[in-house]
């Protein structure tokens, strides 16, 4: 089944691109230039996806997923960003993104990315998987919540192959896991990325401010 | 009654200005006292904002600010000391030339700091007298401070015959005065200064965020367009270079910095390599350390790695991991291109056991090299933290 994508960009050139590019593979059901025009339009045509610029006028990304969320709490969001700024990235994932790639991503991958987020998978790209070790690196003084507050070894080396590079599919084959697992893994390391109230995670993020 | 002192300090304190006034009257008795606070507050309150025409304008005391509050204590300080000194308590021939002359410093020093109302325009005293002034903060201000305590010293002096007398309380007020200047002078200017300095990095700050929010919304997403565009390599290649350089300025991350911190130095790495081989390279870097020489020899060695990617992998995509854990710094650089044997590189090909492998042995560290045709290549360089 062709996934039902929405797209939020406050760049007219880049939403007619996405839509001429994803038009094949995906059912473009809307396009938005701003918040307010936004989540009136996702709540009334309920797509599977919604492609969502971080930055816009109004509150960004995260207004919009603020306000879906509470009315239709199965569109999932990836999120979509000049800017690769730690904070941005972090912020929208925790606000409920399911993955975020970089604009300058090409079209088959932009493309495999919807339709992986689609079968509710998480996407992870090189540069979100080091923000996360970052985030999660170090020894946590005093995990609050082990379950959420610490990456599983497993995890750990799950993405320190994604930041080299390696797709799921390469990622399984070096550890002699199925994509299945790899999959699992990514979607675990998202879910204590959203719910962790690691101290770290905030500092951090604060600290990137700063430098 | 006069300047609307009694009024704005009734409204302070939440009293009727008639207690107040009553209350600067009593004063007054004691050697005209009342008078001079009477005076002072007026000199020192701002003005508020006259609602009536009708009415006298209205002074509100607000609550002092530093300056205002070490002018005023000094002043009384200054005064007590002196009286006390010369035993002159209620000497009304003593009085006078020192309140003369304490208005006199209020009025110099008083109000320095603060530049908004430093230009101090007397309204009270009418607009010609205004007009004089207006324009002009210190000069005036220093001119009638100067003559008031002058005056002070001449009324003193005319009305006291004890040179001994004289001697000493010149004295007395030439230390308390030039001691208030000494301790309170720098002080007043180096706050003024620094008033002045932050509220220059504020707006500089402020125009800086305002123009990074402008040039995300135009700029970078331009360069992110061409990329996705199907340009030219070299335009794309272009695009990505000018997007590393904004993204670096907008986000802080200094050029300058490449030589101190091995995140920055990988940053500054691939940013080399994708201008010279216009290729794309994704740099990731886990934890950050301080660039040491052993370092640089780990960042050079990725780079040459880097580049025989560039050169030969076919690829236009390369990802760089870097990773610093506890005892060790890893970096892995890896294409997804045609790959090769790496026991069948020709002899000639020196690149890759001098610049990398001979690199990361001579400062204790390893590299090892995995490919196989048509699957890719990706360089692990590991190092040990401390050169064991």
């Amino acid at each position: 089944m062709r996934a039902r994508v929405f797209v939020v960009d406050d760049h007219e050139l880049f939403r007619s691109g996405v839509r001429s590019e994803l038009g094949g593979d995906l059912e473009i059901v809307g396009d938005a230039g701003s918040v307010e025009e936004a989540v009136p339009a996702i709540v009334q045509t309920e797509p599977d996806v919604v492609l969502l610029d971080v930055h816009m006028a109004g509150g960004g990304g995260r207004a919009v997923i603020d306000a879906v969320r509470a009315e239709r709490p199965d569109v999932r969001f990836l999120a979509l960003s000049v800017s690769d700024a730690a904070e941005d990235v972090i912020g929208v994932i925790r606000a409920g993104a399911r993955g975020y790639v970089t604009k300058s991503i090409s079209a088959e991958e932009l493309s495999s990315a919807v339709q992986r987020i689609h079968d509710g998978d998480a996407v992870f790209s090189p540069r979100l998987a080091g923000f996360v070790l970052d985030a999660f690196g170090g020894e946590a003084p005093q995990p609050l919540d082990p379950e959420l507050d610490l990456l599983s070894r497993r995890e750990r080396e799950v993405l320190r192959y994604i930041a080299r590079g390696y797709t799921y599919k390469e990622v399984a084959h070096e550890l002699h896991i199925s994509v299945k697992t790899v999959e699992t893994h990514v979607s675990a390391v998202l879910r204590k990325l959203q719910l962790s109230n690691r101290y770290e995670l905030t500092r951090w993020a604060a600290d990137r401010r700063l430098v | 009654m006069v300047a609307g002192v009694a009024g704005g300090i009734g409204r302070h304190l939440g009293l009727h200005p008639n207690i107040v006034r009553a209350g600067f009257i009593g004063l007054s008795f004691a050697l005209g006292f009342g008078i001079v606070v009477y005076v002072l507050t007026w000199l020192l309150a701002p003005l508020e904002e006259a609602t009536s025409t009708l009415r006298a304008p209205v002074r509100s005391i607000r609550m002092p600010t530093r300056s205002q509050a070490l002018g005023i204590g000094l002043i009384v300080v200054g005064l007590v000391v002196v009286l006390w000194i010369t035993g002159f308590w209620f000497g009304g021939d003593l009085g006078w030339p020192v309140v003369l002359a304490a208005i006199g410093f209020a009025i110099l020093w008083a109000r320095s700091t603060d530049d908004g109302r430093g230009r101090w325009t007397l309204s009270g005293l009418g607009t010609p007298f205004e007009s004089v002034v207006k324009g002009q903060v210190s000069l005036p201000r220093i001119a009638i401070g100067s003559l008031l305590i002058l005056a002070g010293m001449a009324v003193f002096l005319a009305a006291n015959t004890s040179l001994a007398a004289a001697g000493n309380v010149l004295l007395a007020m030439i230390v308390a005065i030039g001691g208030a200047a000494l301790l309170a002078g720098p002080w007043v200017w180096n706050m003024g200064r620094e008033l002045v300095e932050e509220r220059s990095s504020r707006v500089r700050s402020e125009a800086r965020a305002e123009m990074a929010a402008h040039l995300h919304d135009s700029v970078l997403q331009t360069l992110a367009l061409i990329q996705r565009a199907k340009a030219p390599r070299e335009m794309a290649s272009l695009a990505r270079t000018q997007e590393r350089e904004l993204r670096a300025w907008l986000y802080g991350r200094a050029p300058e910095l490449a030589g101190v911190r091995l995140r920055d130095a990988i940053d500054s790495m691939a940013g080399r390599i994708e201008r010279q081989h216009q290729v794309s390279v994704e740099a990731v870097v886990v934890g950050d350390a301080e660039m040491d020489d052993r370092l640089r020899g780990l960042v050079n060695a990725a780079a040459e790695a880097t580049a025989n990617a560039a050169r030969h992998s076919g690829t236009t995509t390369i990802s760089v991991f870097v990773e610093v854990e506890e005892d060790t710094i890893s970096a892995f650089v890896r294409d997804q291109g045609s790959g090769f044997d790496p026991d069948v590189v020709a002899g000639d090909r020196r690149g890759i056991a001098d610049s990398i492998i001979g690199r990361m042995e001579r400062r204790g560290g390893s590299a090892y090299i995995h490919s196989r045709a048509g699957t890719g290549t990706e360089v692990v360089l590991q190092l040990p933290r401390s050169a064991a």
